[in-house]
């Protein structure tokens, strides 16, 4: 077994130490060391953004970033991103507007989507589909995912 | 993955110092979007990755009015483009910055990184040659600049020594009535490598143009300074005409391949184009300087 | 919550609202678990050696090496697995030889494509196992690989599978084509005579992928006693016991599939591929342990739907009636027989009634991954051809596209050109629906733009499922059915169970079921779920029903036909009877004094293809870049026949999605193999689906047209909006360009050279697009 490395860093507002190879992604770290396995793995490339998760408040491909490079960064998964029992309005409003079939590029989405809004909290839709873009979705055409958050911009400001 | 040790130095020295001792074993890590997919899949097999974002050095946007940008080689494509600076004085470089692959890697990805990657598709290196700038690196044997037309040296490789890492890139003040611009052709809207990209910037005197310099991706072993195509438009009037003859000169000087992103025949016609709408973006934006 | 109704207007007060589904929180927390969420104690992790050839014979494999590195525990090969069964056999609803699928799941003898799986290693960590794959040792006599139909059908083309034979060559003659269909109607010649315009025209479409977003993954546990489990990412957990055991003859009893939630499938989940492996591997060392797919091995070695080389001729008098209709099609199966030709064959032009026609197919073995199930599979590269070849058609004669269709369209009463008459159908309406619609009625303007119209067939599915409906003690239920969910059909069960009970859509929970929880249920696959598992839970809850009446009936000394139920409430007939009412909530709590627990169950076998045929009409608006042959989606909308919709959220969303990938499928989707057959784009930088820049909005309109055949009126709805578009966006492109795309995908690259042919006046080549 290789050499393990101690890293220090925070993990939806709680500091985690951890243990990690420095070959293991930052995305490998989160499922196979820390089991929290709503960042999903599509492509191990960056290409479907399917592993968002927000670093210092960016999306960032987690698959594209070692474990070990967390280290001292603030790091936001959408394990928490609702607020104790208290959903956030995009999560509310994909469940409103069924914009998620089988639910995989879910999380990503939100992830990105949270990133838009905290950046432009009116955005409009190409801002929205822009700044989604990164993220593959097979199941919706994406039709209703914009319009999900579209309205939670709305309702949110 | 083969199994890899990890150092983050937070000084030049330091780096350069690990850089030293590990030689050929050791490679840079910045954004790290291209190195991880390199290091899966086997194309790139350093045994140190020396992440390089936490050396000042490499962090930093400076501009001076006089002596032009200092750009850290290690700064993120997304803090460029967010970066007020950037976008008045170079847009075409910005709008490359923001064109590699999505916002999640812009958020990792860095102009420096993009050189340093040596592909002839990157999107910032023709954007960054047409704006005649210099990379500056740092290694045991001391500093030295060589010119980014000549970084590169075929696809991967580039003029780094083992030991040596990329700290800034120097760019030129625009002068008056000048302005850059970068375009690139993808199948999609978002997310491709570029099929062709062509960065170029313009100084115009009234119609006159008085300086250009336009630059090729993806139609060669490395990305490309069109000279001839440059050199014809100087000192002539910006016209249709020359428009046209400068994008006949990058077509000549193109040498692209056929590859599952497109013919060569495809990708040369697409220089033409492309010289032509950059050419034009970049001089309707120095008109406006 | 969302209720507004369906578009539609008719008699129910849960199907057709639009109820927020159940399993949603799940899936916006990031609590749902998929195929690779599952961590076990003492776990291993599982990986795959593949074959970097796409035609070889495996001269030898030595792994002692990679057993030597520390972590790794055990590797095995097709040794490791019993012979398989060479005759084909009814599993489920499929066909399926176990000895190419065990052929398939680790090669025996010889590999027969870039990406065929070896070997496969467990480790202690994935990295270890990936480290090991580099130390198995295998050599192999290169083969000439044969990557085309037409290589493969050539007379002395290399043979893939040596003893693959068909009827028409002989029991002597060596082949790689697999099956020749036919089929055949009136008088062909005669039907061409009467015609004033033919036109004939070949068609070529690419190799291209499901694209589900997650990546294959099971994880398998091995008993000593020789039961095992599996949880794994599938579209059928029945039909995963059934393949699974056959390969690893095990009887079928011993292993229960736990179906994961399943991020996308698309046909592509409807085999195995890493089950067996996880099984063989968990029993070699005793650990469970987890074998998932890179994104890379997805598209190397699992889905692909294939791509078909066409030629479709159709004559029809000046007045716009077709006389006559032949097609050819030969479909890539990739390295095994079973490319989805028969579907397509019984789809090309099934939308029209055609008094004489000639259908021929061909199912070609060639070194690509075998061919699986994609969305209506087969049907929409047949539709490619033969709705761009209408378009030309009602162009010659000078007719509106969507007339000329109505004019020729199936109906009720129809025969379908494979036999059966079409029941009560909404083809016309369809089209009807789109003729009348805004899009269509609109004016698009502007250079190098165009709109082009094309329709789509698909039958749907029936086939087999159960239901189990369990009435609580507090008056709400649970629904509990083994149709793995793959795009919310859950929230539809619990709307029907709702619907027939009387009970609000909160008041039912469903679920899915593993393996040993439900009775036997055919895959999420062919639009069947909330047509046939719809129709059990239908059933299950009108037996919940029926009981609640013998209930009553104990209760109030009457028959229980003399018992009514409305709405959640019984009540004793009134003509009958003394007036006697009772909420379900008050009897269930009785439960106890009349018998315990209330239990409603139904199984269902509702055949084959053809249960509830749904027709789809794309109107699609491009503008092409003329200098780079760049097409852009401008406005988009698909209208289908989807019978009663019940969520009609999820039905415009099976109707989105599928215009999207048929969009994807037109413009850049494409295997790039290259002249060794290996893929090139095996990522999905350059597979290019697209992203939500490259599309617009999705409009849908539903067409209600009850399917006679099922008690709430439903029809599949989740696979034909796929097939009219990639024939709808080349005739887009033809009227925005005056060129006429031939070949998918119309990439810029091919397109761009069409239309410089085309301005060259070269029209003739530039349709071909080559």
């Amino acid at each position: 077994m290789a050499k393990r490395t101690l890293v220090e860093t925070t993990i939806n507002n709680e500091t985690v130490e951890l243990l990690c190879e420095p070959r293991q992604s930052l995305l490998e770290v989160l499922r196979d060391e820390l089991h929290m396995t709503g960042t999903k793995e599509g492509c191990m490339t960056g290409d479907c953004g399917a592993c968002t998760i927000l670093v210092d408040g960016r999306p960032v491909c987690s698959c594209l970033m070692l474990g070990v490079e967390a280290q001292g960064h603030k790091l936001e998964t959408i394990e928490g991103l609702a607020n104790g029992t208290e959903l956030h309005p995009l999560q509310q409003k994909f469940l409103e507007n069924a914009a998620l079939q089988c639910g995989i590029c879910t999380p990503g989405f939100l992830m990105s989507a949270k990133a838009l809004l905290d950046k432009i909290p009116r955005p409009t839709e190409a801002d929205v589909r822009y700044h989604l873009a990164g993220n593959l979705c097979r199941c919706t055409g994406y039709d209703k995912i914009v319009r999900a958050v579209l309205e939670a911009a709305r309702e949110n400001g | 993955m083969h199994a890899i040790q990890y150092e983050a130095p937070t000084s030049l020295e330091q780096a350069l110092g690990i850089l030293a001792k590990h030689g050929e074993k050791a490679r840079p890590l910045c954004g790290g979007t291209d190195i991880l997919i390199q290091l899966r899949a086997g194309t790139r097999q350093p045994d140190y990755v020396v992440d390089v974002k936490r050396i000042p050095a490499l962090t930093g946007i400076k501009f001076d009015a006089k002596s032009g940008l200092r750009l850290g080689a290690a700064v993120s494509c997304i803090e460029i483009f967010e970066d007020q600076t950037m976008r008045r004085h170079y847009p075409g470089l910005v709008e490359a910055a923001h064109l590699i692959g999505s916002l999640q890697i812009q958020s990792r990805a860095s102009v420096g990184g993009n050189l340093c990657n040596g592909s002839p598709a990157a999107d910032t290196t023709p954007a960054l040659i047409a704006l005649g700038a210099t990379a500056r690196l740092a290694g045991p044997k001391g500093e030295r600049q060589v010119k980014v037309e000549d970084f590169v040296l075929s696809p991967g490789r580039t003029v780094i020594q083992p030991g040596e890492l990329l700290v800034e890139l120097l760019i030129p003040v625009p002068a008056r009535h000048a302005a850059d611009a970068y375009l690139r052709f993808i199948p999609r809207n978002e997310m491709d490598i570029a099929v062709v990209g062509v960065g170029a910037s313009i100084t115009l005197d009234g119609d006159k143009c008085t300086a250009a310099r336009i630059a090729l991706g993806a139609v060669a072993p490395t990305p490309l300074y069109a000279a001839k195509a440059s050199q014809a438009l100087i000192g002539k009037k910006f016209d249709a005409a020359a428009i046209e003859n400068a994008a006949k000169l990058a077509i000549e000087q193109a040498s692209p391949i056929d590859d599952m992103r497109g013919t060569a025949e495809f990708r040369r016609h697409l220089v033409g184009v492309l010289t032509r709408r950059t050419l034009e973006r970049a001089a309707e934006r120095a008109r406006r300087n | 919550m969302a209720a507004s109704k369906t578009p539609g207007s008719h008699k129910y007060r849960v199907v057709g609202t639009r109820p927020i589904r159940p399993d949603g929180i799940d899936k916006v927390t990031g609590r749902a678990l998929y195929g690779a969420d599952y961590y076990f104690p003492g776990m291993l992790f599982g990986k795959v050696l593949r074959s970097p050839y796409p035609h070889a014979r495996i001269k030898s494999i030595k792994f002692d090496q990679a057993l030597k590195l520390p972590g790794v525990r055990a590797v095995v090969t097709a040794d490791d697995l019993p012979e398989a069964d060479r005759k084909p056999q009814q599993m489920g609803e499929q066909q399926v030889s176990p000895y190419y699928l065990s052929w398939n799941v680790l090669a025996r003898g010889k590999v027969l494509y870039d990406g065929h799986p070896i070997a496969a290693v467990a480790a202690t960590s994935p990295h270890i196992a990936e480290e090991a794959l580099k130390l198995i040792e295998v050599e192999y006599e290169q083969l000439e690989p044969v990557m085309t139909v037409e290589q493969a059908m050539k007379p002395g083309a290399p043979i893939l599978i040596d003893e693959l034979r068909n009827p028409e060559d002989g029991p002597d003659q060596p082949t790689n084509v697999a099956t020749h269909l036919q089929f055949k109607r009136g008088d062909l010649e005669a039907g061409f005579a009467t015609a004033d315009h033919i036109i004939e025209r070949e068609f070529q479409t690419a190799t291209v992928h499901q694209g589900y977003i997650e990546p294959h993954a099971s994880v398998g546990l091995w008993n000593p006693d020789g039961h095992a489990t599996v949880y794994t990412c599938t579209q059928g957990s029945f039909s995963v016991r059934t393949l699974a055991t056959k390969v690893l003859g095990m009887p079928e009893g011993n292993l229960k599939v736990v179906p994961s939630e399943i991020g996308g499938g698309f046909g592509g989940k409807t085999t195995i591929y890493c089950e067996p492996v996880a099984l063989l591997l968990a029993k070699k060392t005793g650990h469970p342990v987890k074998v998932t797919m890179s994104r890379t091995e997805v598209l190397r070695a699992t889905g692909p739907t294939s791509g078909i080389k066409e030629r479709v001729k159709i004559g029809a008098t000046k007045e716009g009636r077709i006389t006559a209709a032949q097609v050819w099609m030969a479909y890539e199966a990739g390295a095994f027989p079973g490319s989805p030709m028969a579907p397509g064959a019984m789809t090309v032009i099934t939308s029209y009634d055609i008094p004489n026609l000639l259908i021929d197919g061909y199912d070609v073995v060639v070194n690509r991954p075998k061919a699986c199930a994609y969305r209506a599979p087969g049907a929409t590269a047949a539709a490619f051809g033969a709705e761009t070849v209408l378009d030309e058609l009602a162009e010659k004669i000078g007719i509106d596209p969507l007339d000329f269709r109505i004019m020729n369209g199936a109906r009720e009463g129809t025969a379908q050109p494979f036999g059966p008459v079409f029941k009560r159908i909404g083809f016309i309406e369809t089209c009807e629906a789109m003729k009348k619609s805004e899009h269509y009625q609109s004016k698009l303007t502007g250079p190098y733009r165009g709109r082009g119209v094309a329709a789509g067939f698909w039958f749907n599915a029936g086939f087999q499922s159960s239901a189990s409906v369990y009435l609580n003690q507090d008056g709400t239920a649970s629904v509990v059915t083994g149709s793995v969910d793959v795009g919310g059909s859950r929230a539809s069960m619990a709307m029907i169970a709702a619907e027939v009970l009387g009970l609000d859509f909160d008041e039912v929970r469903p679920v899915v079921a593993d393996t040993d929880s439900i009775g036997y249920t055919d895959v999420t696959a062919g639009s069947r779920v909330t047509f046939a598992t719809g129709m059990a839970v239908y059933n299950a809850a009108q037996d919940i029903v029926r009981q609640l009446k013998e209930r009553a009936g104990q209760l109030w000394e009457c028959t229980p036909e003399d018992v009514e139920y409305d709405n959640s409430l019984l009540r004793t007939r009134a003509d009958v009877l003394q007036p006697q009412q009772m909420t379900l909530k008050e009897l269930a709590a009785r439960f106890i004094r009349t018998g315990g627990p209330v239990v409603g169950r139904a199984s269902v076998s509702t055949g084959g293809a053809g249960a509830g045929p749904a027709f789809a009409v794309a109107c699609i608006d491009v503008e092409v870049d003329p200098d780079t042959g760049k097409v852009q989606i401008l406005r988009a909308t698909v209208a289908q026949d989807v019978g009663t919709a019940i969520h009609p959220s999820y039905v415009e969303g099976q109707i989105q999605g599928g215009t999207a990938q048929g969009i994807g499928w037109a413009l850049n989707e494409e295997y790039v193999y290259d002249s060794k057959g290996i893929l090139r784009n095996s990522g999905l930088l350059d597979y290019r689906m697209p992203t939500c820049l490259d599309l617009p909005e999705l409009e849908t309109i539903l067409v209600e047209v009850p399917n006679p055949i099922h008690p709430l009126g439903v029809r599949g709805v989740g696979e034909v909006s796929i097939v009219p578009p990639p024939a709808a966006v080349a005739n887009a492109i033809y009227r925005a360009t005056g060129v006429r795309m031939r070949v998918l995908p119309m990439s810029p690259p091919r397109l761009l050279k069409a239309l410089l042919q085309h301005r060259n006046g070269q029209e003739g080549q530039a349709a071909a697009g080559r």
